[in-house]
């Protein structure tokens, strides 16, 4: 599964990559024409869409396949850069970015690219881009408040607009197709005679555009993955129309205090809860965390019992269901979740005697796990914070 | 290979292409202004070490316990930008050194001019951390809130501002 970056290439492996898919990207731009300022400043004066065309398609294609990749797990995009906003910063310097645009006829990108095939104008224009960041860096003090304000982290524009990312991944695709046919006519209009989309073949481009927003269509009816499993495993029917295994409490607290290696507890309440209680050995996740490369090794582990523990028995076995969905085998629910195992195990004198002449080795097995366990748990907090083992995120941007 | 340009949505197909191999391989996407700061720094470094290693900003980049700022993912990534770019305009016959301008500005003032908006485009792409590749592009490929703002600012104030400027273009 996607991405290869950290697990399978390394930093400097990573450098290599680097250079090969910028050598891509270069002969792509140059080969759509973003090697002219002319070609690239026509998109505002109407002449020459060919940069709305590419930049759309290109953005279109990607995003399709980010999706595609995600529905079928082949892209974990939980862990992939998503560049951070900045609200105000961002349209600041978009704006800054935009005049330069019209003064430059290039962006950074485009101008490497018509450098190296020698037009000397994009050669001032990155000489001046060097000065840029220079003056910016310089000036930091003015604005370094400016700089970091307004910061709403790694949001997603659906989550912005409070739409599903299927329904906005169809409307940019219906916006994008839309924009294609209104500029050609626009484009032609200003031309006359000779543009881009004289070339055009009306029917073949009539039929691709079909095709796309037909993608989109299908783009509003397919869910994000994770979402969508954990959708289904949560589901009340879902639930009860699927056996599960079951450990009691007193096992658990049996096998605790035994130091049975083959069993791991999976606690899945909030870290809220179990920064304030947590079993001796358990590890505490999040349902999203499941999917994650991080504890897969743990996951597949056959001979080790996963024991799922939460605040009630439901929970437990959405946790159980999710896991058994992606694979893995050997599991278990607690009986009762957690507040059973704190009533019947942890808390002292609640022992009910139910008449049986086992009555008295309960109440003394129980008493002996109490203290014993308690002292694990006091022991595993003298001897510092555990490592997090969470999803590394890959970093990014510019 | 013909001077003529590629199918501009074919171009766009393939430039999605390669940038999602990027995200699917990398996990992360395109960029070009943070290569163009890193080299920035880079030569700082060189001419200014104590300055640059002291200045807010630049020191999030150089000094002690730092990679030199030229080891950088952008920086490899533009290298191999000016690399593809040339080989495909020496496949297309392209290559040559020469000035494009509007009909009616001499090379003069369009150096100047691209220099000005070349300047703009670094000081603006620090803000928005990042230029139309690494903020707008690469953003919207992976649905981020900052690279529709992005592009929306970016393109939004090209067309606002365009008319002013129609004398370097039309």
């Amino acid at each position: 599964m996607g991405p290869f970056v950290p697990d399978l290439i390394s930093d400097q492996l990573n450098l290599v990559v680097a250079l090969l898919l910028g050598i891509a990207f270069g002969f792509v731009l140059e080969q759509a024409g973003f090697s002219s300022s002319r070609k690239l400043a026509g998109v505002f004066y109407g002449y020459d869409f060919t940069v709305l065309r590419v930049f759309f398609t290109a953005a279109i294609t990607a995003m399709s396949g980010v999706l595609l990749l995600d529905y079928f797990g082949l892209l974990d995009t939980d862990i992939i850069f998503v560049n951070p906003t900045w609200l105000v910063p961002t349209i600041v310097g978009g704006a800054i970015m935009g005049v330069g645009f019209i003064l430059g006829g290039y962006c950074p990108g485009t101008s490497v690219c018509a450098a190296a095939i020698g037009k000397i104008d994009a050669m001032f224009f990155v000489g001046g881009g060097l000065l840029g960041v220079f003056v910016f860096g310089e000036l930091y003090p003015l604005y370094d408040n400016f700089y970091a304000s307004t910061s709403l982290g790694a949001v997603k524009v659906f989550d912005s607009l409070g739409m599903t990312q299927g329904v906005f991944a169809f409307i940019l695709i219906a916006i994008a197709v839309g924009a294609f046919a209104i500029t050609t006519l626009i484009e032609k209009r200003a031309n006359k005679t000779s543009a881009p989309s004289f070339e055009f073949k009306p029917k073949k481009h009539f039929a691709a555009g079909t095709a796309v927003v037909a993608l989109g269509v299908l783009f509003i009816f397919m869910p994000n993955r994770k979402t969508h499993l954990i959708n289904e495993v949560s589901g009340t029917h879902y639930i009860s129309s699927h056996s599960v295994s079951t450990m009691d409490v007193d096992e658990l607290a049996f096998r605790i205090v035994d130091h049975e290696p083959n069993v791991h507890i999976v606690d899945i309440r909030s870290a809220a809860e179990y920064a304030k209680l947590a079993l001796p050995g358990s590890d505490n996740m999040t349902l999203r965390d499941f999917f994650s490369k991080e504890w897969a090794p743990l996951f597949s582990q056959r001979h080790v019992k996963k024991i799922l523990l939460a605040d009630n028995e439901t929970e437990e076995r959405t946790g159980y269901l999710l896991l058994q969905k992606l694979g893995y085998e050997n599991l278990a629910v607690l009986n009762g979740g957690f507040e059973a195992f704190n009533k019947t195990i942890l808390s002292p004198s609640t022992f009910v005697p139910v008449g049986t002449r086992w009555d008295n080795d309960v109440k003394e097995f129980r008493e002996q796990a109490r203290t014993k366990i308690l002292k694990m748990i006091a022991d595993s907090r003298n001897a510092g914070p555990k490592v997090e083992k969470k999803p590394k995120k890959i970093q990014g941007g510019c | 290979m013909n001077t003529k340009y590629m199918n501009p949505y074919l171009a766009g197909f393939f430039l999605g292409l390669v940038l999602l191999a990027t995200i699917f391989i990398t996990g992360r996407g395109l960029g070009a202004s943070g290569a163009i700061k890193d080299v920035t720094i880079a030569v700082m470094d060189v001419f200014a070490p104590a300055h640059t290693e002291r200045a807010p900003f630049f020191n999030n980049y150089v000094g002690p316990g730092k990679e030199n700022p030229l080891k950088s993912w952008l920086v490899f990534e533009i290298a191999g930008v000016f690399i593809g770019a040339f080989v495909s305009g020496l496949a297309s016959n392209r290559l040559k050194f020469v000035t494009e301008a509007g009909p009616k500005v001499r090379p003069k003032l369009r150096w100047l001019f691209a220099a000005i908006g070349g300047a703009l485009f670094g000081l603006g792409a620090q803000f928005a951390r990042g230029c139309t590749s690494g903020a707008a592009l690469s953003g919207m490929a992976v649905l981020s809130t900052a690279g529709f703002i992005a592009m929306l600012a970016i393109f939004g104030t090209g067309y606002a501002v365009a008319y002013v400027a129609r004398k370097l273009w039309l």
